[in-house]
């Protein structure tokens, strides 16, 4: 049974050709998944700048920075890139990574679409941001981009946003596919769907959350598009549409959209908790059928994004119950992953740290979303600063904190390397006071009554978003020294083991580190 | 071994306590009980799911912290093998539910309250614009009585720190939405161009003023008062900049002022007779 392919039989092959070719050719899930989280982290760094704007212009009140039209370009195009171009292209990434060798699969089922999956998004991105340099400014009416405000009202730079959410949603679509052909037919003998690794779980579930509801972005766009230049009125009322349709239609994607962000950070937690408190899983079925129960509900909790927008009263209270019900299958997860340390023996590297500050920071933006639940309550928090703490605990603490975790966790098998451990913990501390710095006061300024989407406010607002500022300002220059530790451990470092961590288990970590250029050309038995 | 686990549990509850207790205490650190039944029950929904959440958080992030203290392998810990309880999974799938059951009766009550627009006493219609409020008063036969724009009035050079910023910045307008209290007031809202959103916290009420519909609200104020709010759905480059202020006075007052935009110079000989 071989893990690595013999280098010597015969003389074409093997390794990787050599210059720019081998990026922009290559079918190897390896290199793919590189190019991936490269970009998906200079995206990153891109919509940080945006936010490092934004918390400028709202350290103090006034307007000392920016204009309030350009004000709303970055807001918007913070919103954007980080969904789009930076969460969404790290997990892909990591899947392009980690599902093959998780499975024992030579390489993703589809290596060709999976190339152009990602050459598609520099090219959408371009276009996005070049947006904010045409003459009538970028997009500015939110991530959310709701009607008539993008479409009558929108500038004219729209047409090459609604381009640019087509080209990535079909990257999207496109990788999704790839994702459940590779899980569902290439898995190593004996790996049933119950033995699967959580990640590869995770992933198969996203994908198809993904293949669901980005055709109805497309779909959202599309009329948007349609609206604005051939005459129809899908959200003009004056010819006989309706501005909360936009709205249906949008969340009925955005919300199963959060569930896609959140989904593989679940499967990266449940590999490292278990990894570094040398303790298997525990409730490995429970996790299971509580992540595809968070699927199955995200479907149907999408008008809690529109509690004001007027609905009836029983739509009101339905989507009130199915969404305290999502509640219940999260819950589970974080009980597991307690459970799993607990009367574990733990040791807190990087990776781990990252893993606990998830449970911990995911967990409070939970607590969050469920308060946000309570229809009635909502009509207070409702598009105020609440939200925004609420959904960047989620996705920063959440989302962004996994991602970090799993570079950590991987980086030594992919660059055969161990990153600086110290570093790596400073680099944690930092993004940890970072993060709870900016985010935390949020909850008080939304509850105080500050609006979202404003450049400046009223006084009372002012010692909230001092600390705000300060914190993302921490947060965000502590990305450079991540970019710093990222740089050295891809070019030296302590050498890693095949294992690398004490309580690894899994395909993934019997190959060599680095990870040979193609590996399980023959699949390995799993018992 | 006992004795370190116990004080430290009672370390961890006493400080999540006494953060709680004092997020509670500080009230400009939380949403306003507010002027109505309606904001008054909103807030107590809230501080209810508050507290549900600070009792789970103390008990997770407790448990976390217990283990993440005894269970280190630097302590000497050897790893145990459990991996799976049913028993335990029931018990925290079906204690969440409940709790949650609990939690949606109120929520329900106020909801249902909240919608029940009918048997108002008087009628305003609120148009969003970019980047204004404009206020009409309603007969029965809803027509239009009295209607005025309501703009922002802080001054530009405040805006742009070449002056002094004033104690209402940015929440001040040149002419006030006035309500008599311990009346229905119904609103009905639309918008003139894109989606903008009515609200005042003080009364627990939000609402999408969305362009071709009309939308419902209601309020009954109990305090007389002077009552700041804003626009909650971006709307342009001005989003920021039109606050919604409402002046509660008592009927007598309210009759007295509404008479005298129906009619200023009557009124006006009215005040100079008396």
């Amino acid at each position: 049974m071989s893990a690595v392919i013999e280098a010597h039989h015969d003389d074409h092959d093997h390794g990787p050709a050599k210059g720019i070719t081998r990026w922009l050719y290559t079918t190897n899930h390896k290199d793919i998944g590189s190019m991936y989280l490269w970009f998906s982290f200079i995206m990153f760094l891109v919509g940080g700048l945006m936010a490092l704007v934004i918390r400028a212009e709202l350290f103090q009140p006034g307007l000392q920075f920016v204009e309030p039209a350009f004000f709303n370009q970055m807001t918007t195009n913070h919103g954007l890139i980080m969904v789009f171009g930076a969460i969404m292209p790290a997990f892909v990434g990591l899947a392009n990574w980690m599902v093959p060798l998780m499975i024992g699969a030579p390489d993703m089922a589809l290596p060709r679409m999976n190339n152009l999956s990602f050459w598609i998004l520099p090219f959408a991105f371009t276009m996005l941001i070049s947006t904010l340099f045409m003459e009538s400014g970028g997009p500015n009416f939110g991530w959310t981009f709701y009607a008539p405000l993008s479409t009558t009202y929108a500038p004219d730079s729209v047409t090459y946003f609604i381009f640019a959410v087509h080209l990535a949603g079909a990257s999207s679509i496109m990788g999704a596919i790839n994702i459940i052909a590779t899980i569902l037919n290439m898995r190593a003998p004996g790996m049933t769907l119950m033995k699967m690794p959580m990640f590869v779980w995770t992933w198969l579930i996203t994908a198809y959350l993904l293949i669901a509801v980005m055709p109805v972005l497309a779909g959202a766009v599309t009329m948007m598009l349609f609206d604005i230049h051939f005459g129809t009125s899908f959200f003009d009322a004056s010819g006989g549409g309706d501005p909360v349709l936009f709205q249906h239609v949008f969340w009925f994607f955005g919300h199963p959209e959060v569930y896609i962000m959140i989904l593989p950070a679940f499967g990266i937690v449940s590999h490292i908790i278990s990894t570094f408190a040398r303790k298997p899983l525990f409730g490995y079925d429970s996790m299971v059928y509580a992540t595809a129960s968070i699927a199955f509900l995200s479907f149907i909790v999408w008008a809690h994004h529109m509690f004001t927008v007027g609905m009836p009263l029983a739509g009101e209270l339905f989507f009130m119950y199915a969404t305290m019900l999502i509640a219940v299958p999260t819950g589970v997860k974080v009980f597991n992953w307690v459970s799993t340390m607990w009367r574990g023996s733990m040791t807190f590297e990087t990776p781990m740290l990252f893993a606990l500050a998830f449970i911990f920071l995911f967990t409070i933006g939970g607590f969050s979303g469920l308060m946000l639940a309570i229809a009635p309550a909502d009509f207070q928090y409702h598009d105020t600063y609440f939200v925004v703490a609420h959904f960047h605990y989620v996705l920063v603490s959440g989302a962004l904190f996994s991602i970090f975790g799993a570079v950590y966790f991987w980086l030594p098998k992919w660059t055969g390397y161990m990153y600086d451990e110290g570093l790596g913990k400073l680099h944690f501390w930092l993004s940890f006071i970072g993060v709870n710095v900016a985010f935390f006061p949020m909850h008080f300024s939304g509850l105080a009554g500050m609006p979202r989407r404003i450049p400046d406010y009223a006084l009372q607002f002012a010692d909230f978003n001092a600390w705000s500022t300060v914190g993302a300002f921490v947060f965000g220059l502590s990305q450079l020294l991540f970019l710093w530790i990222l740089v050295q451990a891809t070019r030296a470092g302590k050498k890693a083991t095949t294992e690398v961590w004490e309580g690894s288990e899994g395909l993934e970590w019997t190959v060599p580190s680095p990870a040979p250029y193609h590996t399980f050309a023959e699949p390995p038995k799993v018992s | 071994m006992m004795s370190k686990i116990s004080s430290l549990a009672r370390a961890v509850l006493a400080s999540a306590f006494a953060l709680a207790g004092a997020a509670a205490v500080a009230a400009e650190y939380n949403m306003p009980v507010g002027v109505t039944d309606v904001s008054r029950e909103i807030q107590e929904l809230h501080m209810t799911i508050f507290w549900i959440c600070v009792a789970i958080g103390v008990l997770v992030f407790g448990a976390m912290l217990v283990s993440m203290i005894l269970h280190r392998k630097a302590a000497g810990a050897e790893p145990a093998t459990f991996h799976e309880s049913t028993k335990l999974e029931l018990l925290w799938t079906i204690i969440p539910i409940v709790i949650l059951v609990v939690m949606a009766y109120p929520a329900t009550d106020v909801l249902v309250k909240i919608y029940d627009t009918g048997g108002e006493d008087m009628v305003v219609e609120v148009r969003g614009y970019q980047w204004k409020w404009q206020y009409k008063y309603l007969d029965e036969e809803l027509n239009e009585q009295v209607s005025f724009f309501s703009n922002l009035s802080t001054p530009r050079q405040q805006i742009l720190g070449e002056s002094q910023k004033g104690e209402n910045y940015l929440l001040e307008v040149d002419n006030e939405l006035v309500i008599p209290t311990d009346t229905k007031v119904r609103f009905l809202l639309t918008s003139n161009d894109v989606i903008h959103s009515w609200w005042v916290p003080d009364f627990g009420l939000k609402r999408d003023a969305i362009p071709g519909f009309i939308n419902e609200a209601w309020v009954n104020v109990k305090e007389p008062g002077v009552y700041r709010g804003q626009c909650t759905e971006l709307c342009g480059k001005d989003h920021g900049f039109m606050p919604v202020v409402v002046r509660a006075v008592p009927k007598a007052e309210f009759e007295q002022w509404y008479a005298a935009q129906l009619d200023p110079s009557a009124a006006a000989a009215l005040a100079m007779a008396n």
